[in-house]
C-alpha cells in the first residue's frame, strides 16, 4: 500500500486520470481549480483530453457532446458553476448519457464565498435543471472515499447510463489527507453500442433529448422514471459509527459528517449513546436503513453546513416517530464540535436519555 | 497518545501553509494519521493564512478545531485571534519578532522565539517559519526533528532546494533555541 499526503482536489483528478478518463472539460472556481491544474498537466500527458473551455456552459456543452460519443467524461465546478451547467445537466439527463460532474460546493447564494458549504444539497439531488430527472448523487467525507467514489461514479454512470454527481465541498477540495490512489487504467478502447461514433456499416445511432410529441416523450419520461427507481433499488449507501446502542442519532454527511465522528467520541465519553448515520448517496437517500434506525433511536440531531436541506429527507423518511433536532450553518461556516455537542445534550435531556 | 490539534498562523508569503505541510508529512512518515486544511483569503501575498493540521495515533474526525491544542503564531493578527482558542493546558508559540505583545493566559504553556529576528540574521526571514517549526518539534515531541528533515527533503520543490541547507539550519536552531531555554 503506498500512502501519500493528497489534497482533495488533485485526489479526485488523479483518481480520475487513473480511471481512465478520456476527456476532461472545465472551467476553474474556487475551491476546486487545483483539479483544473492537476489535469492541465496530467491529461496532456497521458494523450487524453483537457480543456479549459471559455465558460461553464461551454465547458458542460463539450462534456455532454464528448459523453454522446460513449468516452469516460466529466467535469468539475463549484456553487456558481453549478447553477451556468443546469440546462446542459438537464440535456444530458434526457439524452441518458454518462456523465460525472464534481461539485465542490461553498457558501451562497450568489458569489457568496469560497468557504465550505452544503447549500447545494437540494439543488444537486433535486433540481439540477428543468425537468423531471435525479442525478445519482455521491457524498464523500475523506480524501480515500472521494478517491473510491470517482471510480463508482464512472460505474454507476455508465451501469445506467445516467448523471452523477458527487457533492463534495471546500474543505474536501482543499483538504490534505493521507489516502491511496487505484492503480493506472489504460483509456477504454471499445464504444458502447448505443454511442454516435460513426455509422460506417450499421444503422446510425441517434443520442438526443428532443421528443416532438407528447407520447414521445412520455415515454422516455417513463423509462427514466423506472431506471431511477431501479437506482433507488440498487444503489443507496450509507454508513453508521455505534448505531447498535444508540438512543441519539446523529445524521450528517460529507465534512459535517466527519465532524459528527468527533461528536460522537465525545459525547460518548460523557456517557451518552450516540451513533452516527452518515448517508454517502444522497440521491437516493438510504431512507430503509434510516427508517430502521428510526424505529431503534430516541431522537435524531441533524447536522449540515447548510440551513436544513437534507433535514426535510430525514423528516420525510422518520415521518414524526422520534423528535428530529438540527444544527446548521450557513455561508462558509464550519459546524464545530463543542457547539454541536450542546445541542446533542440539550435533545438527551429531552427525550430523558441523561 | 500522541494528538495534537495545531494551528499555525500568519501572513500569506511567511511558510505558513507550508510549515504545516511538513508537519503532516512528517507526521504521515511516522505511520500517524494526519490531516491538513487551509483556510486563506484569494490573495497570493499579504493577506492572513493559516492550516490546521491534526496528527494523531486515532482516526481523525472533525479535520477543523476550534480550540487548537497548540498555537503557533507568525504575526499580530494570529495572535489576537487564537491566543483566547488555545485549550487549558495547550501551547502558544509565539514569533516575538513581529508581536509585541505578550500573552495574558496563565492557564497554557507560552513560548517566546524571535524567529523572523533569527531568520534574518541567519540570512533570509522567510526561514522564519523552519525555526518555529523546530521549536513546535522540541517543545511538542510530536515528531522527531530527523523526520522533518528528511520530509523536507523529499519535499522541497527543485526551485527552492538550494535553500534546504538553510532550512536544516533553521530548524535546528529553533529546536536548540527551546532546549536552552528549558
Amino acid at each position: 500500500m503506498t500512502e501519500q499526503l493528497l489534497k482533495g482536489n488533485v485526489a479526485f483528478a488523479e483518481a480520475a486520470v487513473r480511471n481512465g478518463l478520456r476527456a476532461y472539460f472545465g472551467y476553474p472556481i474556487t475551491p476546486q481549480s487545483e483539479a483544473l491544474e492537476h489535469l492541465s498537466g496530467r491529461m496532456i500527458e497521458e494523450g487524453r483530453v483537457f480543456l479549459q473551455a471559455e465558460s461553464e456552459i461551454a465547458a458542460i456543452n463539450m462534456v455532454y457532446g464528448a459523453a454522446c460519443t460513449g468516452v469516460r467524461v466529466m467535469t468539475s465546478t463549484s456553487g456558481p458553476g453549478l447553477a451556468l451547467m443546469a440546462e446542459g445537466l438537464s440535456y444530458i439527463a434526457g439524452s441518458e448519457v454518462p456523465v460525472v460532474v464534481v461539485n465542490m460546493m461553498r457558501g451562497g447564494p450568489g458569489l457568496g464565498n469560497i468557504q465550505p458549504s452544503q447549500a447545494d444539497y437540494n439543488f444537486m439531488t433535486k433540481s439540477a435543471g428543468h425537468g423531471d430527472f435525479h442525478p445519482l448523487v455521491l457524498a464523500p467525507a475523506s480524501i480515500q472515499e472521494i478517491i473510491d467514489m470517482v471510480g463508482l461514479a464512472f460505474e454507476l454512470a455508465e451501469k445506467y447510463r445516467t448523471l452523477v454527481m458527487i457533492a463534495g465541498d471546500g474543505s474536501i477540495g482543499q483538504m490534505m489527507e493521507s489516502a491511496e490512489l487505484p492503480p493506472m487504467q489504460p483509456v477504454r478502447d471499445t464504444v458502447p453500442e448505443w454511442a454516435v461514433s460513426g455509422a460506417k456499416g450499421r444503422e446510425p445511432n441517434v443520442v438526443t433529448s428532443l421528443y416532438l410529441g407528447a407520447e414521445k416523450l412520455e415515454a422516455l419520461n417513463l423509462r427514466l422514471q423506472a431506471k431511477l427507481a431501479e437506482i433507488k433499488r440498487n444503489e443507496t449507501r450509507s454508513v453508521e459509527v455505534a448505531t447498535e446502542d444508540a438512543d441519539l442519532l446523529l445524521v450528517a454527511y460529507g465534512t459535517a459528517g466527519r465532524i459528527c465522528v468527533s461528536v460522537l467520541r465525545e459525547a460518548r465519553r460523557q456517557g451518552l449513546n450516540v451513533g452516527l448515520f452518515r448517508p454517502q448517496t444522497l440521491w437516493p437517500y438510504p431512507e430503509e436503513r434510516l427508517s430502521e434506525l428510526a424505529d431503534q433511536v430516541k431522537g435524531m440531531l441533524v447536522v449540515e453546513m447548510s440551513a436544513g436541506q437534507m433535514l426535510e429527507d430525514v423528516q420525510r423518511v422518520v415521518q414524526g416517530r422520534v423528535p428530529i433536532r438540527f444544527h446548521g450553518r450557513m455561508g462558509g461556516a464550519i459546524p464545530m464540535v463543542d457547539e454541536i455537542l450542546v445541542d446533542a445534550e440539550s435533545l438527551a435531556k429531552e427525550i430523558g436519555q441523561w | 497518545m500522541r494528538h495534537e490539534e495545531t494551528v499555525f498562523s500568519g501572513f500569506g508569503g511567511q511558510g505558513v501553509l507550508f510549515a504545516g505541510q511538513l508537519l503532516s508529512y512528517a507526521g504521515m512518515a511516522e505511520g500517524l494519521h494526519v490531516t491538513w486544511i487551509p483556510s486563506y483569503g484569494p490573495e497570493m501575498r499579504g493577506g492572513t493564512a493559516n492550516c490546521t493540521v491534526i496528527v494523531s495515533e486515532e482516526e481523525i474526525g472533525s479535520p477543523i478545531v476550534h480550540h487548537p491544542s497548540v498555537a503557533v503564531v507568525f504575526n499580530s493578527p494570529s495572535m489576537e485571534k487564537y491566543e483566547s482558542l488555545v485549550k487549558p493546558g495547550g501551547l502558544l508559540l509565539i514569533n516575538s519578532s513581529l508581536i509585541e505583545a505578550e500573552s495574558r493566559r496563565d492557564d497554557i504553556r507560552v513560548v517566546y522565539v524571535p524567529a523572523s529576528y533569527l531568520a534574518g540574521e541567519m540570512g533570509n526571514v522567510r526561514m522564519a517559519n523552519m525555526i518555529l517549526l523546530g521549536a513546535f518539534v522540541e517543545l511538542t515531541g510530536l515528531v522527531s526533528l530527523e523526520t522533518v528533515m528528511a520530509q523536507l527533503d523529499e519535499h522541497l520543490s527543485q526551485r527552492q532546494r538550494k535553500w534546504l541547507e538553510p532550512n536544516y539550519e533553521s530548524l535546528r536552531k529553533g529546536t536548540a533555541l527551546v532546549r536552552a531555554a528549558a
